[in-house]
């Protein structure tokens, strides 16, 4: 079975719904675990990874809390397959790159997914729609607690777990929500929410992750400390910002519907005859501009517009999943115009925007 | 505070690197952050490593373990230097020296207060319970209140 057919649809996947969900995208707790006397894989050679792997692959799919799973080596999956998972958010750019002696298990609902080999021998992370932090960290001490008495792990009671990074060690745990933050874009208060967020030590990153652009008004905030305070402490301190960044984008969005309203309905507007009318168009735009229909949508200007549909066309339009959906390889002009060919397509019943009298 | 880079804008963007037991500074405005690729937390450490060489003269490395290699897997200190990361476990043994000055500067303290592996939580909650029994039984003796102290002794020595 390939990856593909594993994955359940993005039409179904994007139904998914969770609290919050108008600004929240998804919640994400990640930990970092490495196994004792064996070298951290960057410094590892290929056969010390492929005994991590065989080592750690087996003892992670008996896992119950996974099933049903789907489990790869990353040597054998193709480079669309990786690419894939990279914007379905299974996995990250840096673990789409490597080959041998990496691995991957992911469970059907995608709200686990361990990465085996990536910066640390165990990269596991729990997913879920919304703001769900808590339940992504019961999920994920849950899983780690399951794998703790199959793997040795590299711990001692002063540095807690030993990570191949110094900036990962103690709790190894990375706390990330996605945020839909259009409204403190379109108000400019954005670096202001950004400094904020950066002087409590969260960081800002864009859709990608580490190093990545801020596309369709996409913001991934994710605490940078690990060490020193206990995991619900760390969730405790960044569910506050969280709590505190989704209320500034709700203020946001009704000051600008009550002082610049024509702004706001004019971006809206043109976003949706640029997608709803374009014979060719890049994915950047696409996705800054179904970020404004999104807004759009939130905003009771659409009748006929649900957040699903925003969502999947997101996810749809992405180089990969459209690549997917075609049997020839295309070029980048290709992806274009067969995107805005899509694009129209699926908005050609969803009526335009309409301001309120 | 100015940038160190441009000297003209305020500096918004503080980056701090530690070599032994030396801190070195650099102050950056967002724009040259920008230039200098801050933005970027991945390469942290190498950043650090190519600024601090200009606007803060680098003092030579600490003679503590010049070309010390991890007995266990061959790292060695340059390599760190170099990648910021660890070769592997035992690293953080053998490069132990100056990593907590290190840590002050990346977290929030530098003790581990998380989760602990179940096997090992055990022992430990034993361990304090010993430390609390040690500290009731000095209180004890000080106090000259000698048959508790007797009954904790061998209370301790039960535990232990």
């Amino acid at each position: 079975m390939t990856i593909h057919e594993f994955l359940v649809p993005p039409a179904v996947a994007c139904q998914r719904a969770g609290p919050h969900d108008q600004i929240v995208m998804s919640s994400r707790v990640r930990l970092a675990r490495n196994l004792k006397k064996h070298p951290f894989p960057s410094w590892a050679k290929k056969p010390d990874r492929l005994r991590v792997l065989e080592a750690i692959q087996p003892a992670v799919e008996t896992l119950p809390q996974l099933a049903p799973h789907f489990a790869a080596a990353m040597d054998d999956l193709t480079p669309l397959d990786k690419q894939i998972l990279v914007e379905r958010h299974l996995i990250s750019r840096e673990h789409a790159a490597k080959g041998a002696g990496s691995g991957l298990v992911v469970n059907q609902e995608e709200t686990l997914c361990v990465m085996i080999n990536e910066e640390d021998h165990l990269r596991m992370q729990a997913l879920r729609p919304g703001l769900q932090i808590k339940a992504c960290w019961q999920a994920i001490d849950d899983l780690d607690s399951a794998l703790e008495p199959k793997l040795d792990f590299a711990f001692t009671p002063e540095l807690g777990y030993l990570t191949a990074c110094p900036t990962n060690l103690g709790t190894g745990i990375r706390v990330s929500a996605m945020l839909h933050l259009p409204g403190l874009v379109l108000a400019e208060e954005i670096t202001r929410i950004i400094n904020a967020a950066n002087k409590l030590n969260f960081a800002v990153r864009g859709l990608y992750g580490e190093g990545t652009e801020a596309l369709g008004n996409v913001f991934q905030v994710s605490n940078q400390m690990t060490l020193g305070e206990s995991e619900p402490q760390i969730i405790e301190r960044i569910s506050k910002a969280l709590n505190q960044i989704i209320e500034e984008e709700e203020n946001a969005r009704l000051l600008l519907m009550e002082k610049k309203s024509k702004i706001v309905f004019n971006h809206i507007g043109r976003a949706y005859g640029v997608l709803a009318n374009a014979h060719t168009i890049t994915s950047k735009e696409t996705m800054n501009l179904l970020s404004l229909l999104r807004l759009g949508g939130e905003l009771g200007l659409f009748t006929k517009l649900d957040r699903s549909l925003t969502d999947e066309m997101f996810l749809l339009t992405q180089p990969a999943h459209l690549q997917q959906q075609h049997t020839e390889k295309l070029g980048a002009e290709e992806r274009d115009i067969l995107r805005a060919t899509m694009l129209r397509t699926r908005l050609r019943d969803i009526p335009r925007p309409q301001a309120p009298e | 505070m100015l940038c160190n880079a441009c000297k003209q804008n305020e500096a918004k963007v503080h980056l701090t690197k530690i070599v032994g037991d030396k801190m070195q500074k650099v102050d950056l405005c967002e724009d040259c952050s920008k230039d200098k690729g801050v933005d970027d937390p991945t390469s942290y450490s190498d950043l650090l490593m190519g600024l601090s060489a200009e606007p803060v003269p680098s003092e030579p490395e600490p003679a503590a373990e010049p070309g010390a290699k991890c007995p266990a897997c061959g790292y060695s200190q340059a390599d760190f230097k170099k990648a910021g990361r660890f070769g592997c476990s035992e690293c953080y043994d053998t490069f132990g020296e100056g990593l907590v000055v290190m840590l002050k500067t990346m977290h929030k303290g530098t003790r581990h207060t998380g989760k602990v592996p179940a096997a090992l939580h055990q022992s430990r909650v034993e361990a304090q319970k010993v430390k609390l029994l040690q500290k009731r039984l000095d209180k004890a003796i000080t106090e000259e209140n000698f048959e508790e102290a007797a009954q904790l002794r061998d209370e301790i020595k039960r535990l232990k």
